[in-house]
């Protein structure tokens, strides 16, 4: 920490100190965040890991005082260059903010000017900072856009941000940020709302941009995997509080606080499955703000190795090793030290499922298409004479699935999955195709179904927050689907639903409480307790875990376990997590643009011969383990258009395979719809690389680990 | 499918909820009014609106004269000893006509010469057209499609005609009396109710809790009211509240046109009306009490519906 004001080569770009952010609020001052030290050098990416509310965006504002009306630092220094932040006036930070200090947000289309001209937007970074003329900053961000490699980048300059799809505005963003050369660059969640194969080629460009810039980056995220592939240090968060801080490698490889220790266990890495491995929540939940405590371990609580030592004071920073440290007070021995929790830990399932000589089918999808009709604009259309188009959101899928079993979707957004799962369920109406549940025929939309059927077939859905009616205790909402399906007598429903939220791993007292007083893991636990409610035989999870935290998510899974391996439900899983996919589904079908493109058991869509997609997909998949070896195959262009979709084979625009492994370079892609190529035990391919051609590639992942 | 025992030595431990006291109905209640406490317009709006029911309910008691008492030796007086407000030109106690007439209004409707229920013109008015409204709100909202525009379309109907026509064609058509002017408030209530209704329903149907109702089969009346409405009740309690206060105006306007309650009724507007040729002649109170009275009910029952819009708006 060198306080001469000559830049030094390797005087960190930003340093934090025992910074300290709290809150105003009508109870008084909350803490946001305490005890942050941390620094960044030029050239270094140091991630600020955490979940939810554990105040990593909070730091991120305080460096540039985004903080708003009610934020205040109230202890600590931050030293940008060498100057310190706090306390400097709204002019000083103004200038600063633009010029040497960029960041870059989670939502590309909040972050830029739906009403402006990207080119507009572009040239206004450059002509407010610097005295450069409009033509000169023009070319400037041209230079840029290219620099990020945006396809036609002279013309996106004219374009408006709704023209372009969400991975380029992100890349306009980051053009933005980078246009003034900065210092620092923040960037918060920058990938969380993109698709994994849009993901992979910004974390690209990211990379890629370090090494030509030598910026400082503070990379924010909850990600294990991003922060893996992105990071060369790392800061781990846990309430306010900077819990563990080190190189990436070093806490990957031995992380020392119980709870990095946590994180790693709760998250599944590509290629585990239920059967041979286990995901081990955190239990418990994150204590609100008001609730910290000042002179205890504020993870205290919830941690396996707590001993009454830990509530006696507040531990500091231990060092590990050479610039690794953690907020423990057994960091240097955790390995060693013994569980103190009472809980056991979970055993993996160990056995797959027996192959036995009946597999009785429970649903059965054959040629099953949804199509949109899509409002036409044309005049014709109005007196009915325009020729009819339509979003062909599922066309032509063929699924089966076996009693008992697990099966996974997995695909991009617009590949069609929640609109199967919504003609499965009856919420869309089927436009063709044959689809029969338990024998029966159910073409219909849910009003049209028979009340049996429907009882059978019950949904667990993705967004915690809205899918409890907020005016209803959960004990009613539980019992609404008991009563209405007659599961039960009347007088044992109240007893039904008990036993429901024991199942769910709630105790009674959460059969009056309403869903605000509920955390989004609670909320979801309650769904999943009602879908259950009629106890149907079939259960579609529509991306369940998706909106939760890392560590709530391993719980929710857990629970979704269980309840299949008591009560012998099937299921459907739609994820675009392709590790939780991989470790929760029995066989799994890969969507994209309204087809299944690839089917079959689990372990053998994540090994050779892959579809050319699914190669893609988990090429893009953020490993969390730096460790690992992965493929860096990249997909091309954009996904095209539902309502005209490419002739002949619909990833052809994209497919990185077919030119070197097909004859005539991949023509026949482009006329033909491909054949469907089946490999062993029921793994299908929708092809038209011979197979054989398809094992010889190399797999995805190699795992330094043995 | 059979549930079969929990396996022996669950591993992972049951949730406990955050220690949230039960609370008894007595306390929600409480807390549910210590959101209007927490606001200083709500308070002054209640004050204000309780102190007319107040006199309403208790009018009796609280004058010595009745509101058709004529005293021919002391007409258009102003406020006195024996007359706390003045008198009007036909000598009737200004004081008494008020708080008469806010009974109709707020606390008394009377739908036959000897049967009435509780409950003014202007409470009445807007309950029934809250019940029409929330029911084609509800409907158009939730259905879409056809019946949507059909619903729509029946409401730019009734939107259409001028209130001061439409309350003419009515007492034309019926006759002057209270229940009248209740059809009348309805009608011209309503669409404005059903399309507050109609786009909360539009946003609160794309909540999954009612995919969740529709997996189930459930009937879209169910759906409708159980799932939807409950959710919507803020807004439309305030609404609510709000057009109260225009009813009362509106009513007031129409009595000074002549088109209010018949007389002898203390009906505001007609006082106004009546006492307006006095004023230059040197006697306001006929005019200016009844206009203070329209005045400050109005005021106060916006103030009231304001501050219960910002208290609950602070949530969101």
């Amino acid at each position: 920490m060198s306080d001469s004001p000559e830049k030094d080569a390797h005087a960190p770009v930003i340093e934090l100190e025992n910074l300290a952010i709290a809150y105003e609020t009508r109870k008084g001052d909350v803490l946001a965040v305490r005890n942050i030290n941390f620094s960044v050098r030029e050239g270094e990416t140091m991630g600020l890991v955490g979940e939810s509310g554990c105040g990593k965006s909070t730091i991120a504002f305080g460096i540039v005082n985004f903080l708003g009306p009610n934020g205040k630092i109230i202890d600590g220094s931050v030293r940008f260059q060498g100057q310190e932040l706090v306390g400097r006036s709204e002019a000083e930070l103004k200038k600063l903010r633009g010029d040497r200090i960029a960041m870059v947000y989670q939502d590309p289309m909040q972050a830029l000017n739906p009403a402006v001209r990207l080119g507009e937007q572009l040239t206004e970074v450059l002509t407010h900072h610097t005295d450069m003329t409009e033509k000169q900053a023009w070319e400037r961000s041209v230079e840029m856009l290219k620099r990020v490699y945006m396809p036609d980048a002279g013309d996106v300059m004219n374009r408006y941000p709704h023209q372009i799809s969400g991975g380029q505005q992100q890349r306009v963003v980051i053009a933005m940020a980078m246009l003034n050369n900065p210092a620092l660059l923040i960037m918060d969640e920058p990938t969380t709302a993109l698709d994994v194969t849009v993901e992979a080629a910004v974390l690209d460009l990211i990379e890629d941009l370090k090494n030509d810039f030598n910026t400082a980056n503070i990379f924010i995220t909850h990600n294990l995997g991003v922060v893996a592939r992105v990071s060369d240090h790392m800061c781990v968060m846990y309430a306010g509080e900077l819990v563990e801080r080190g190189t990436v490698e070093e806490i990957f490889k031995l992380p020392c606080h119980p709870y990095t220790r946590g994180l790693l266990a709760s998250v599944p890495k590509l290629g585990e499955s239920k059967i041979e491995s286990i995901l081990t929540p955190i239990r418990g939940r994150v204590p609100p703000p008001a609730k910290r405590p000042r002179d205890a371990c504020v993870f205290a609580p919830r941690c396996d190795y707590a001993t009454d030592d830990c509530v006696k004071e507040k531990p500091s920073l231990i060092p590990v090793s050479e610039g690794h440290v953690a907020r423990c007070i057994y960091a240097e021995e955790i390995e060693s030290r013994p569980r103190t929790s009472k809980r056991k830990p979970r055993e993996a399932l160990l056995q797959g499922h027996e192959e036995t000589g009946e597999h009785e089918s429970i649903l059965d999808l054959e040629n099953l298409k949804v199509y949109y009709p899509q409002e036409s604009q044309s005049v014709a259309s109005l007196f009915g004479l325009g020729e009819k188009k339509y979003v062909k959101a599922v066309d032509d899928v063929s699924l089966h699935l076996e009693k008992g079993r697990t099966l996974g979707v997995v695909g991009e957004s617009g590949c069609g999955k929640s609109t199967l799962v919504k003609g499965l369920i009856g919420l869309e109406q089927v436009t063709d195709g044959d689809l029969e549940f338990m024998g029966f025929d159910i073409n219909d939309t849910v009003s049209e179904r028979d009340t049996r059927l429907i009882k059978e077939m019950q949904m667990v859905f993705q967004n915690p927050d809205s899918t409890l009616n907020p005016s209803y205790s959960v004990g009613k909402q539980i019992a609404r689907p008991i009563r209405r399906f007659k599961t039960v007598p009347k007088d044992q429903v109240k007893g039904e639903v008990l036993k429901l939220l024991r199942a769910v791993r709630l105790s009674a007292p959460y059969y009056d409480r309403l869903p605000r007083q509920l955390s989004g893991g609670e909320k979801q636990r309650v769904g999943i307790a009602r879908a259950l409610a009629s106890r149907p035989d079939l259960i579609i999870c529509d991306e369940p875990v998706s909106a939760l935290d890392v560590s709530v998510q391993a719980a929710v899974i857990n629970l979704l376990l269980e309840i299949q391996q008591t009560f012998g439900s099937s299921m459907i899983f739609i994820a675009h997590d392709l590790s939780v996919v991989r470790f929760f589904s029995d066989d799994i079908a890969v969507m994209y643009l309204g087809q299944v493109v690839e089917v079959g058991p689990a372990d053998a869509i994540y090994e050779p011969p892959y579809h050319p997609y699914t190669e893609a997909l988990l090429s893009a998949v953020p490993i969390p383990d730096p460790e690992a070896e992965q493929k860096e195959l990249r997909l091309s262009g954009n996904v095209p258009s539902a309502l005209n979709p490419p002739s002949g084979c619909r990833f052809h625009t994209r497919c990185p395979r077919r030119k070197e492994m097909l004859p005539d370079g991949g023509e026949i892609c482009k006329r033909e719809v491909p054949p469907w190529q089946v490999s062993e035990k029921g793994h299908r391919i929708f092809c038209h690389i011979p197979l054989e051609e398809l094992k010889k590639v190399d797999p995805v992942i190699h795992s330094k680990a043995a | 499918m059979v549930a079969t025992q929990q396996t022996a030595g669950d591993q992972t431990p049951m949730e406990t909820p955050e220690d949230v006291p039960r609370t008894s109905r007595v306390k929600r209640v409480w807390g549910g009014l210590s959101v209007l406490f927490a606001s200083k317009t709500a308070m002054v709006g209640l004050f204000i609106v309780a102190f007319w029911v107040f006199v309403a309910l208790f009018a009796p008691i609280l004058t010595p004269y009745t509101p058709f008492e004529q005293d021919w030796k002391a007409p258009n007086e102003g406020p006195s000893t024996s007359h706390i407000l003045g008198t009007d030109e036909l000598g009737r106690d200004i004081w008494s006509r008020l708080i008469y007439g806010a009974r109709v209004v707020l606390v008394i409707l009377p739908i036959t010469e000897n049967f009435w229920i509780p409950g003014g013109t202007a409470i009445w008015g807007v309950v029934v057209a809250l019940v029409v409204g929330v029911f084609l709100g509800l409907l158009g909202g939730y259905h879409g499609g056809w019946l949507d525009e059909i619903v729509m379309r029946i409401l730019d109907a009734m939107m259409a005609v001028p209130i001061i026509l439409l309350f003419l064609i009515i007492m034309a058509a019926l006759g002057q009396s209270a229940l009248n002017v209740v059809i009348a408030m309805t009608i011209v209530g309503t669409p404005g109710i059903a399309r507050l209704v109609r786009s909360l329903t539009l946003d609160i149907k794309t909540r999954e809790y009612i995919r969740s109702a529709e997996t189930r089969g459930e009937s879209p009346w169910y759906i409708m009211f159980v799932e939807i409405l409950p959710n919507a009740r803020g807004p439309i309690i305030v609404d609510a509240m709000l057009r109260v206060g225009y009813a009362i105006f509106a009513m007031g306007t129409l009595g000074f046109l002549g088109l209010g309650l018949p007389p002898p009724s203390p009906d505001w507007g007609s006082m106004v009306a009546k006492g307006r040729e006095f004023i230059l002649a040197g006697s306001p109170w006929a005019a200016l009490w009844p206009s203070v009275a329209i005045g400050t009910l109005v005021v106060g029952l916006n103030l009231f519906a304001d501050g219960l819009r910002e208290e609950s708006m602070r949530y969101q």
